[in-house]
């Protein structure tokens, strides 16, 4: 207690105490350490001079502003210009370039192509992959075989409007669930499932036994406006080419069984609005590039 | 509650507990809470009748049983206890209640080893995501919130009741107020945990980090909460001391900022009281400032505050010194109060926020460095005269080197503060390290050294079973949180550097999902140190259980007094 300990002194040390104590433990009567309380009032003296800088402290209806002037907006916009001014003479030509002209530049090809393998990579990489190799349900960007057509106006019309998306203008195909919506019997369906296999030569499990004639017929009369007579796919209307050996849901025959069951209705989201139209021609050129472009 | 408390520990003279039951009356404290558990079983039980949420269901009829449950126990203690409550003093010496504390701190040891358990696989998540396991109870977006309250929550909220239960008595020389209301503390704390925790993993959740539970348990806590305050208060108004210690201050400082925070971050009206889901009053950007000015005050004054309470009293008692300087405690103290609590907008530079906002979250955040750094001077220098005892003894040499790693994030914060730092380290690992040295360095450090000091104290033990397995955990899981934070600055700093890398054409150099596949040996070395952290922690459990099998001291016949006993000197 206070009264018992004035002045003691701590004999490890020679500080005194300041008398109290709890529980056995005292408190030795040291200063503040000089060190540390300049380091606290210049870190205070660095705060105002910041405050007086930049934008502090608010008002009734507003904030002190700073003598800097400094505003984090105009920040982003100077950064911005930075950008454009590094980007150079191209990034201008690029805007106003017609896809055909910028095919016919190859500088200006590679400065589209640098753009769009940027935005490739944040944009479209996610579902289409890193190299757009694609996966299951996510169409591989490499091959040359296009659901809605490779040409350089057709990429970009896919990436502005997308497919199934909301826009409008989007590529709008629609594979019936031939099962599902009773369509189809069980027995017809699977049919036709061989059918398709059989149209690029897949070969048949162990224990099967296709009855390829039914599924021709079957195929002539359901698939066939769509895919076509030959089962070589409509890109207008969005519909795979079934003899290339180039599978979106896959070749197994549950695969093709659960297509035909159930439909398909994979969605690409537009990009007009969401990206620029500069960024939208970069991606086309790009795409076009990776190795299948028509 | 208060009744409870003005109620309990009025007997006088049964000095013999268990024996003198004539003229015995239920206290209001007792028959009131009784009555309203009664009341509130009832009522859960109406709502998991009539709600069409399961995993509502299931809280509510858990807390119908847990109701029900405590009107049974309650009931009981009264029938099995003398008619006199417990005497606040026996023979002019303070009768100590340690029974809640001794509850916390198993609790805090269990939740410990839970939530680093659970940190550890959702390390291995990032690093290797099938083991999300494709489910939605596994995945990592309702494990990581699991993991977070396991730890700072259940852990680190275990262990500063457990030790403010301890510290505020033996520091007032005064028994915890209250009959029932420690217990009521203790164990609907942890109750709280279990709705949090179940609630997490069955899709519970309003998507606030640090602040996931819902309106429900919300309320809960709340109630605890106060609860805990009006003991905590209560104890330090009948000290017997003329002052009230430092350790004091700061965890008072720590239970009535952390009521303030959670009311103001959880102002949320329920979308009806049979229904989990509610939504909060604010919106936008203001509600995302008052998530951060929750989110950083409860680094600030759950972790920071409450644990430097911790070391307040259990440095200088270990090392058997006194208290490097009173002043510095003080000026520390109401600096770091008043400061800590403009620092939350730091979490939202380059946002909506406004600009004005964003510098005031930096500045008063460069002004804490001091302030901080206060309790890590104060906290070292009470060992002047005797570093030699850090040699020896690995329980202080743990509490030494928190204090260490304290000093070393309370200087990483205000430099990560900094606008210009900040536009390379947010949003990167860098700040799951700068986290993770504070947690595992600082606040996991200074909790196994109180946990290691009041177990032998509170079961009245001569000592731990074994101080070399003390000083394995420390090796241990200190090569751990060197793995877990070294990998993580490097990842952090190599990730925000891709992110803002550009070629000579002016374009991003790299795809975010390259960022990320860039970070995957990082992750691996991060799930080892953690892995290290969790042995270490368990050696730490098997010790703390050996050492509460041992003999007490009085059946070992030392005639050392029982220290859990003696009064303040």
């Amino acid at each position: 207690m206070a009264e018992h300990h004035k002045n003691e002194v701590d004999a490890v040390t020679g500080v005194s105490t300041t008398g109290h104590e709890w529980d056995g433990i005292r408190e030795l009567n040291n200063p503040l350490p000089r060190w540390w309380l300049w380091t606290f009032y210049a870190t205070i003296v660095w705060a105002f001079l910041y405050w007086i800088a930049y934008p502090a402290w608010p008002l009734v209806s507003g904030y002190t502003s700073g003598v800097l002037g400094w505003k984090s907006r105009e920040a982003v916009q100077v950064q911005l210009a930075d950008l454009r001014v590094q980007r150079g003479a191209f990034a201008e030509k690029l805007e106003a370039a017609s896809l055909e002209q910028i095919e016919a530049s190859p500088e200006l090809l590679a400065f589209a192509r640098a753009q769009g393998r940027a935005a490739f990579g944040d944009n479209c990489a996610p579902c289409h992959g890193s190299g757009a190799a694609g996966s299951k349900g996510y169409p591989n960007l490499n091959d040359d075989d296009w659901m809605w057509g490779g040409s350089l106006e057709q990429i970009q019309q896919t990436i502005l409007h997308g497919i199934r998306s909301t826009d409008a203008d989007a590529h709008v195909g629609d594979m019936p669930a031939f099962g599902r919506d009773g369509l189809l019997q069980r027995p017809e369906i699977v049919a036709v499932a061989d059918y398709v296999r059989s149209l690029s030569d897949l070969p048949v499990p162990k224990g099967v036994t296709p009855d390829l004639a039914k599924g021709k017929e079957v195929f002539a009369a359901n698939c066939a406006a769509c895919h076509g007579a030959d089962g070589k796919g409509n890109i207008e209307l969005g519909a795979p080419n079934l003899t290339d050996g180039i599978w979106l849901y896959g070749s197994d025959r549950d695969s093709i069984i659960a297509t035909l069951t159930n439909g398909r209705a994979g969605i690409m989201p537009a990009w007009a609005g969401r990206l620029d139209p500069t960024t939208i021609k970069a991606l086309t050129v790009y795409v076009h590039a990776l190795g299948g472009g028509q | 509650m208060t009744q409870l408390q003005s109620s309990a520990g009025r007997g006088s003279g049964a000095t013999e507990p268990g024996v003198d039951q004539s003229g015995k009356k239920m206290t209001f404290g007792e028959g009131g809470l009784a009555f309203v558990f009664a009341v509130l079983a009832l009522s859960c039980i109406t709502v998991a009748a009539k709600t069409h949420d399961a995993a509502y269901a299931f809280h509510a009829y858990l807390s119908a049983f847990a109701s029900l449950a405590a009107v049974f126990v309650i009931l009981n203690r009264y029938v099995d206890r003398p008619a006199a409550l417990p005497a606040l003093e026996i023979d002019g010496k303070p009768n100590y209640n340690f029974g809640p504390v001794k509850f916390a701190t198993i609790a805090a040891m269990f939740w410990g080893i839970a939530g680093f358990l659970v940190g550890v696989i959702i390390a291995f998540q990032l690093a290797f995501p099938w083991l999300n396991l494709d489910l939605p109870w596994t995945a990592f977006g309702r494990l990581r919130p699991l993991h977070t309250s396991a730890v700072i929550f259940a852990f680190g909220g275990n262990v500063l009741i457990g030790t403010s239960f301890y510290v505020v008595q033996r520091t007032s020389r005064a028994r915890l107020a209250g009959y029932l209301a420690p217990w009521f503390v203790v164990l609907g704390y942890n109750f709280f945990i279990v709705i949090a925790g179940t609630g997490y993993l069955l899709g519970i959740t309003q998507g606030k980090e640090y602040a996931e539970p819902e309106w429900y348990a919300d309320l809960w806590l709340t109630v605890v909460w106060v609860t805990y305050l009006l003991v905590f208060l209560a104890t330090l108004w009948r000290r017997r001391e003329p002052h009230i210690y430092v350790a004091n201050w700061f965890y008072l400082a720590f239970i009535v900022t952390i009521a303030m925070l959670h009311l103001g971050n959880n102002a949320t009206i329920p979308v009806s009281v049979f229904s989990p889901k509610s939504y909060i009053v604010w919106a936008g950007v203001q509600d995302a400032m008052v998530q951060w000015w929750y989110g950083h005050n409860a680094v600030g004054f759950f972790l920071t505050a409450g644990f430097l309470a911790i070391m307040y009293y259990f440095i200088p008692k270990r090392a058997d010194r006194p208290v490097y300087s009173y002043r510095l405690s003080i000026i520390h103290f109401w600096a770091l109060i008043f400061i800590y609590i403009w620092a939350g907008p730091h979490h939202l530079h380059y946002t909506a926020l406004p600009d004005w906002a964003q510098t005031l979250g930096m500045t008063f955040s460069i002004i804490l460095w001091m302030p901080s750094w206060g309790g890590m001077i104060n906290g070292l220098m009470t060992l002047s005269g005797a570093w030699d005892k850090l040699r020896t003894d690995p329980v202080l040499r743990m509490m030494v080197v928190s204090v260490a790693f304290y000093g070393m994030s309370t200087f990483e914060g205000p430099m990560m503060s900094v606008k210009a730092v900040n536009s390379l380290s947010h949003y990167t690992d860098w700040t799951i390290g700068h986290v993770h040295s504070g947690a595992l360095g600082w606040v996991a450090y200074i909790s196994f050294g109180a946990i290691y000091c009041l177990v032998p104290w509170l079961w009245q033990k001569r000592e731990l079973y074994s101080l070399r397995l003390v000083n394995w955990h420390f090796w241990i899981s200190t090569i751990g949180i060197v793995f877990y934070i070294s990998a993580m600055w490097v990842a952090g700093i190599l990730q925000g550097l891709m992110w803002r890398a550009y070629t000579s054409l002016g374009f991003l150099e790299y795809s975010f999902i390259e960022t990320v596949e860039a970070m995957h040996p990082f992750y691996i070395i991060r799930a080892v140190g953690g892995v290290l952290f969790l042995i270490g922690g368990l050696i730490m459990a098997f010790n703390l259980i050996m050492t509460i099998r041992q003999p007490d001291l009085a059946e070992a016949g030392t005639g050392v007094p029982n220290p859990s006993l003696v009064p303040a000197e």
